[in-house]
């Protein structure tokens, strides 16, 4: 059943398809859609990567991880370049993604209208009429009040130029990468019982106004450990006296950087 | 005899849904797909593969009238699957055709409404030949660059049923393809020209 909605979310694109959420061995909001979806699709050759906020070591994706290896004996990786299946919670790996890769994103509230109007009935006929204009003033308001889009997550695209589309939690740093991306991307929303899908080499266009164009976040300094430019970076907290160190969010790509021979300048500001 | 169905209903049912994922994540791309069936006949091992994997007790499934006139068919899907056979393609969530020369209209089938387009019917269509050829010409999302294929054989009309249910979207069918161990997709976002 599972299966079938993957399947009709694949052949419409961003669109959203109801399935009958099962009870996991976890609770909802720690990824049980991400769950059902990964367990819907993997099989024997799979090797699967969990990764929170793009870490692979934090309790959410370790957890994941282990229940896979537990439960179907599949083999787990911690780096991108070896998954064949990525379950992730809020971010797409830096480094880019490949043909035969699948990114299963763990989605919270999958109705990217669902903040504009909150009926099921209302959103459903939004989005058969493919009425959207409410989120188009949602991100007018932003500029009006901020002079800029405000919106930094779960910032709407729309795919293959008909749904829009809630990319999940992600920041938008990481909405290019969804766009003719070379992997499959699923979606699962468990307790709201939500699957949608974005298939390999589909247009993903962030919303945005000719004179306020889409822009992803810049950050003034590398990462303190690894050196990288252009990448997502995590504040982290280091001592009571508010002395902060930005990293890399993505650990794996971190640490591979690290093995090559790059440095940072570990510096705290 | 009742013919088995997988003989490992896990991995066998993983693999063949998997197949059917990749070909309709990537229209036109031929996958590989051996599922070690031996149904009776007309029904084909891809067929069969795909009924297995996909459906149960909530999917009607129509038949084409090669496959419904055969009882050993009937039981054989009933057996293993628990699915209802329906004979109202407006009402499927399923169709199997054998002899896809004479598959009705397209626009026969549900197309889903425009509030819950994934209530449309999935068609899968038995073929002697899937290669990639000259013939069609895909583009859509799921596809890179210029993708062609050939079908054999090629239902008169199909093409223009398909720019039809190309048009509807976001309703229409969806359209599954197998051949002799292989699978290939054209959901309803593929548009197909003759080239």
């Amino acid at each position: 059943m599972i299966r079938r909605a993957i399947l009709k979310a694949i052949a419409v694109p961003g669109y959203q398809v109801p399935f009958a959420s099962r009870e996991m061995p976890m609770p909802y909001g720690w990824g049980t859609g991400g769950v059902q979806v990964t367990a819907a699709i993997l099989g024997r050759a799979d090797v699967l990567k969990v990764i929170d906020q793009g870490a692979d070591d934090t309790t959410n994706a370790v957890s994941i991880r282990r229940f896979f290896a537990r439960t179907s004996g599949i083999a787990t990786t911690t780096r991108t370049t070896e998954a064949t299946i990525i379950q992730t919670r809020h971010r797409i790996p830096e480094t880019p993604l490949r043909e035969g890769q699948t990114l299963v994103y763990q989605v919270p509230i999958p109705e990217p209208l669902r903040f504009l109007e909150p009926r099921e009935t209302e959103t459903r006929q939004l989005h058969a009429l493919a009425e959207y204009g409410a989120m188009h003033v949602k991100l007018y308001e932003d500029i009006s009040r901020h002079g800029h889009i405000a919106t930094t997550y779960a910032y709407p695209v729309e795919v293959a130029g008909r749904y829009v589309m809630d990319p999940s939690p992600t920041p938008k740093f990481d909405n290019p990468k969804m766009d003719q991306s070379p992997a499959l991307q699923l979606f699962g929303a468990g307790r709201e019982r939500r699957i949608y899908a974005v298939p390999p080499y589909t247009s993903v266009r962030s919303l945005d106004f000719e004179d306020h164009p889409f822009r992803v976040q810049q950050f003034d300094q590398p990462c303190a450990l690894c050196g990288a430019e252009g990448v997502y970076l995590d504040e982290m907290l280091l001592d009571d006296a508010g002395r902060r160190m930005f990293v890399c969010s993505d650990t794996d790509h971190c640490e591979g950087r690290r093995a090559d021979g790059h440095v940072g300048t570990g510096d705290a500001v | 005899m009742l013919a088995p169905g997988f003989a490992d209903p896990v991995h066998g049912a993983q693999g063949t849904f998997r197949a059917v994922m990749d070909a309709l994540a990537r229209p036109g791309l031929l996958q590989p797909l051996d599922a070690g069936l031996k149904p009776p006949a007309p029904l084909t091992p891809e067929l069969a593969a795909l009924a297995l994997a996909l459906t149960d007790a909530d999917t009607p499934v129509w038949l084409d009238a090669g496959l419904a006139d055969s009882p050993e068919v009937a039981a054989y899907l009933r057996f293993h699957t628990g699915a209802p056979l329906t004979d109202d393609p407006a009402r499927a969530a399923f169709a199997f055709i054998r002899d896809p020369a004479r598959c009705p209209p397209l626009a026969r089938f549900a197309q889903g409404t425009p509030a819950y387009p994934d209530s449309s019917t999935t068609l899968v269509l038995a073929l002697d030949m899937i290669a990639n050829g000259e013939r069609l010409h895909l583009a859509g999302p799921g596809i890179k660059g210029p993708t062609r294929i050939a079908l054999t054989p090629l239902p008169e009309g199909f093409v223009a049923q398909l720019a039809e249910n190309r048009a509807g979207f976001p309703l229409g069918v969806d359209v599954i393809l197998t051949a002799p161990g292989r699978v290939a997709g054209l959901p309803r976002s593929t548009a197909v020209t003759e080239s």
